[in-house]
């Protein structure tokens, strides 16, 4: 079997079926996997942080730069816009006890992300997001399926 | 501010290491007062490391591990991170609380154990870092999770990837025995606050 395409934390990548994208680790991150059935062209990309990229760093980061960058790059690999849906995980509060605002990232990166994906008209039709856990996200371009693997909850397919 | 991060020379870099030469021998004792067992500390290592390895520092990325994250608060911001491996964690726990430990069923006595571990090890890093320094650091109160090690390391460096892709990270391991107990202590400065704890040792960065 190939290998999977590993997506690091801030990064993004596209895949082909049969390729299968894997992001290891999502905590408050999220990780938004987009895909075209028709195509079957899939890309994942792992954000870290709703908005806000003043400094110039990467766009893969963001989940308002980040996202737009992802479909720009799926259209140049063939994708079509208007197929697209969207699957996502991770914006869990990963660290107990603390009423701290910076802790409080995941719950932004989730509001960004539905955001973003509502103006850019893609639909999620699945997600597994919230809660206290972390995930690693398995995305299959031969049918758009997500495997979430998690020490807390279990396999969980979206 | 952030740029400072890439451009560290050989003199800075250094005098961060002696920072947590200072920070972790302090902590070393303070644990080994804890246990009453002779802890072993490595040379801490200065690293800066782009913004996507993070997670992946302490090997094991989806490995599950116990760790205890609190923030750094005074004039020169930061992270501080506290990652146990599982069997390290039953092994200090035992010997501290004198009964079997089960992970699985980790209760809140439990937890509080291994956040006082934290909070008692950073107290005592950021004292001996103050008295070098004159800076006034202090920490917050600890924060617990047991669950994927790239999950932990990436939830950490919120703060750190606001301003920079790039993390400073000053890294010790504790040890002792056989591998009995093995830990990572990271201690994170914000980017900004690099150019305030250089000032403090002397340096002109401008």
């Amino acid at each position: 079997m190939k290998e999977p395409i590993r997506v690091r934390m801030a990064e993004y990548s596209i895949g082909k079926c049969p390729d299968i994208l894997v992001t290891i680790g999502l905590g408050s991150c999220i990780g938004i996997a987009l895909y075209d059935s028709f195509s079957k062209i899939g890309g994942l990309v792992h954000i870290m942080l709703p908005k806000d990229n003043r400094n110039g760093l990467k766009p893969s980061k963001y989940a308002d730069t980040g996202i737009p960058f992802l479909i720009k790059k799926m259209i140049e690999s063939g994708a079509v816009k208007n197929k697209l849906i969207a699957k996502i995980a991770g914006g869990a509060h990963m660290f107990s006890n603390t009423g701290d605002i910076s802790f409080q990232i995941g719950k932004r990166n989730i509001e960004a992300v539905r955001q973003i994906l509502s103006e850019q008209n893609i639909p999620i039709v699945g997600e597994d997001i919230g809660d206290n856990y972390g995930r690693t996200m398995e995305f299959y371009t031969v049918d758009g399926s997500v495997k979430i693997r998690t020490y807390k909850k279990g396999n969980i397919i979206i | 501010m952030s740029e400072l991060v890439n451009n560290l020379n050989y003199y800075q870099k250094d005098a961060l290491k002696e920072i947590g030469n200072i920070g972790a021998g302090n902590a070393a004792t303070a644990f080994a007062q804890l246990l009453d067992k002779k802890i072993e500390m490595t040379v801490p290592s200065v690293d800066i490391v782009p913004i996507e390895e993070v997670p992946e520092v302490t090997g094991g990325i989806e490995q599950q591990v116990l760790s205890v994250f609190l923030k750094v608060i005074g004039e020169a911001p930061g992270s501080i991170l506290l990652i146990l491996s599982e069997n390290s964690t039953r092994n200090l726990l035992e010997m501290i609380l004198y009964k079997k430990i089960d992970l699985e069923k980790i209760d809140e006595v439990e937890i509080s154990a291994v956040k006082e571990i934290g909070n008692i090890l950073s107290g005592s890093y950021l004292n001996a870092i103050n008295q070098m320094t004159g800076l006034n650091l202090f920490q917050s109160i600890p924060a617990f999770s047991y669950d994927m090690a790239g999950a932990i390391l990436g939830s950490s460096m919120i703060n750190i990837s606001v301003e920079s892709d790039n993390a400073l990270l000053i890294e010790t391991q504790f040890k002792y025995g056989n591998n009995e107990i093995e830990g990572y202590f990271f201690f994170i400065p914000n980017p900004g606050s690099l150019e305030k704890i250089l000032k403090s040792l002397g340096f002109d960065t401008k």
